[in-house]
């Protein structure tokens, strides 16, 4: 199939209709004997139309499907050590290294060294956590910002935020809200029987569940006033954080190396 | 797709025929399910994967106690390899519908499996998402439902990483648009899981990673393509797709198809394509597309010019997806005066010609847009003929297919209709020797005999 030269280049141009040459009809065009009448169709799912498009799909499925059963052989390389200052964790695989570099060391809060899984929500955590500014405005106004890039609501209290993103994004009702940041300082009442009971159950990287760390409500458990909260939210954070925990570094796990 | 694709090695002693053999033998059998209604993708793909793979060890039915067990483990094992294996377990038995139903009603399962699909290790994300995916070959819409809640939840968190991708976070992505692409064709999904899906921010997360750019990841389209079209094919509300950019995104995913064509790296592009086109043209037939001027419409005659690379391409590397990129020109152009002169000023009726002999249906389609082309009255037409149209209309007058040869009467009345004289050189090229041969045939006795009576009269 040959195309004109010029269709590259086309494309390449910007956007733009053409002028339409003029319409000009006659009643005999498509009358009977004929039928032809210009128009657009559509296709639901199961029409036969797709049977092609639909096989190519599943051949490329089946191909996939039968690797996706085996977990493939990963390459190894010789054990290193994470180079990031106090991190310990040791791999054997780049992919591992990267996710983890990734995770917990690339967008890291330079105030509390909390690593956050985006560049949007580490700025959200410093607007709320260090910013003076911010708590003054929060008195007065709705600050808290819904987590969700595109939505432009903004609530009173990070709660209401919370039950937004519950209600309307869908996010799990109460997911990891009551596990509260690993602190060394005196822990929040309601936190305390979570704290002691994960203490001995440690990981330098925390688990799973823990890239979406909520911590608890101060709001809610001290009624302090807010203008003291700036001073104690450190250590009874009374934000939702998608971060790590910020201490890290020497807890032992399986992978240290050399540290003790 | 799937990360260690690439570096897994063929099985010794695998002939490239035998390949091709068993290849079209999987093709036919697909065929043949899917023209009983029963290509379920995942059910099929269940069956021949884990006999592959598999090797003939059964995985266990897990009851409540079991499931809980390999979460905790999962979630809170002290060594990594033991959390690993504590999913794959998990994975193993949820290959189980029994298995995936208890999975559900498990208070806090799908919380933990949240939890683990965003985990910070590699392992513990992929082996999650490896059960994502088992949990999502379920036909039972209850399973369905407990796993679309996290979806949004999900793409939030694994959106965010939209400045550096780095290859576990892509594989989940792209597990989980796998995922919601077999949820959404469950069949009680347009009445119970697109709807919420449409009322979600859903549509925006799918638009989004469909944008074309640098960080546009072939795997992760193909996925989410699919799911757009499962939604559009089922008609639930289209208009609130094309409101969100739906026509804007998916023209610009066009062209920077087209563009990657352009620089042959086109390695897989037909797997993303084929949806992009169905989506195109089914969204195209919205009624709100008749609102004239509107901001959601599709103008940019670039589409046309991406679209015709697209079809070069199909004609060398998938030729059974040129119906479905023909399809879209013909509703391009069907209501469109632009893109019909679009077609005439940037000289594509001739490469539209060079498809004719491919199949029947190509050659139908062809003549469609052809006919809306010329239906458009006298300035178009004069741009039809003089030039190699007509031969070819004669070339076609004798298939032996009759819907090709009804369709090339069609576009033979509207060319003598708006061109008188074509007629004229339809005689001098014997087109009427041509029509007599159909002269007996039922289906087409009654316009081929309009049309001789035009010739001769002219």
């Amino acid at each position: 199939m040959q195309l004109p030269p010029a269709l590259h280049s086309r494309l390449a141009g910007g956007p733009g209709a053409a002028e339409p040459l003029p319409v000009e009809r006659d009643p005999a065009a498509g009358a009977p004997p004929f039928r032809f009448a210009a128009r657009r169709v559509r296709f639901p799912r199961e029409h036969e139309f797709f049977e092609d498009g639909d096989v190519l799909r599943h051949l490329y499925l089946q191909d996939v499907l039968t690797q996706v059963t085996e977990a493939p052989e990963r390459p190894r390389v010789p054990e290193f050590t994470c180079q990031v200052a106090g991190c310990c964790q040791v791999f054997d695989s780049l992919e591992d290294y990267e996710h983890h570099y990734h995770t917990l060391h690339r967008n890291v809060c330079s105030f509390c060294r909390r690593a956050f899984p985006s560049v949007h929500l580490l700025d959200v955590h410093i607007l709320e956590w260090h910013d003076s500014l911010f708590q003054i405005l929060s008195e007065r106004q709705d600050m808290y910002q819904c987590l969700v890039e595109g939505c432009a609501e903004k609530f009173k209290t990070s709660k209401d935020r919370k039950d937004h993103l519950v209600r309307c994004h869908l996010y799990p009702a109460d997911f990891r809200f009551d596990k509260p940041k690993k602190s060394r300082g005196p822990a929040t009442p309601g936190a305390a029987v979570r704290a002691s009971a994960e203490a001995p159950r440690d990981d330098g990287e925390q688990s799973g569940g823990d890239a979406m760390e909520v911590c608890s409500e101060h709001a809610a458990s001290l009624p302090e006033p807010v203008g003291k909260r700036r001073t104690s939210s450190h250590r009874i954070p009374s934000t939702i954080c998608f971060g790590q925990g910020a201490s890290r570094g020497f807890k032992s796990t399986k992978k240290k190396k050399g540290h003790q | 797709m799937w990360s260690g694709r690439q570096g897994r090695l063929r099985p010794v002693g695998c002939v490239v025929e035998e390949l091709r053999c068993r290849r079209r033998e999987r093709e036919a059998a697909l065929r043949k399910a899917r023209r009983e209604q029963q290509l379920i993708s995942k059910r099929l793909l269940r069956d021949d994967a884990s006999e592959e793979a598999e090797g003939g060890c059964v995985a266990m039915i897990l009851g409540e106690t079991e499931i809980q067990h390999f979460l905790r483990l999962a979630q809170q094992g002290t060594e990594e390899k033991e959390r690993e294996r504590a999913l794959v377990s998990l994975r193993r038995g949820l290959q189980h519908p029994e298995t995936q139903q208890t999975f559900i009603w498990l208070e806090g399962s799908m919380r933990t499996l949240v939890g683990l699909l965003t985990s910070n290790q590699a392992l513990l994300q992929l082996e999650a998402a490896r059960c994502l995916h088992e949990l999502s070959h379920s036909e039972q819409s209850a399973v369905a439902e407990a796993c679309l809640p996290a979806t949004s939840y999900l793409l939030t968190y694994l959106s965010g990483h939209s400045s550096d991708f780095i290859s576990p976070h892509l594989t989940v992505l792209e597990a989980l648009g796998y995922a919601l692409s077999q949820l959404l064709q469950v069949k009680e999904a347009p009445e119970m899981i697109i709807p919420s899906v449409l009322g979600s921010t859903l549509p925006e997360h799918i638009l989004r990673l469909l944008q074309p750019g640098p960080k546009l990841n072939l795997g992760v389209a193909v996925e989410f393509a699919w799911c757009l079209h499962y939604i559009i094919c089922s008609q639930v509300d289209n208009t609130l797709l094309i409101s969100h950019g739906g026509l804007s995104t998916l023209g610009l995913l066009l062209l920077d198809m087209a563009g990657a064509v352009q620089r042959t790296e086109d390695t897989g592009l037909e797997l993303l394509a084929c949806p992009v086109l169905r989506c195109l043209s089914n969204l195209l037939t919205e009624a709100a597309m008749e609102v004239v001027g509107g901001q959601n419409q599709l103008e940019d005659e670039r589409v046309v010019a991406a679209l015709f690379i697209l079809l070069q391409f199909f004609l060398q590397k998938q030729p059974s997806l040129l119906p479905e990129g023909l399809w879209l020109l013909n509703n391009l152009t069907a209501n469109s005066p632009s893109f019909c002169t679009s077609l005439l000023s940037m000289d594509l009726i001739e490469p539209l010609l060079q498809l004719l002999p491919v199949s029947n249906v190509v050659s139908i389609l062809v003549l469609t847009v052809l006919c809306n082309v010329a239906e458009k009255g006298p300035a178009y037409c004069q741009r039809l003929w003089p030039g190699p149209l007509l031969s070819c209309l004669i070339g076609t007058l004798a298939f032996p297919d009759i819907e090709v040869v009804g369709q090339s009467l069609e576009l033979l009345q509207l060319l003598f209709l708006y061109q008188p004289e074509a007629a004229k050189d339809f005689l001098q090229q014997s087109g009427l020797q041509v029509l007599e041969r159909h002269q007996e045939e039922a289906q087409l006795q009654d316009r081929v005999h309009a049309l001789q009576q035009t010739a001769l009269h002219q």
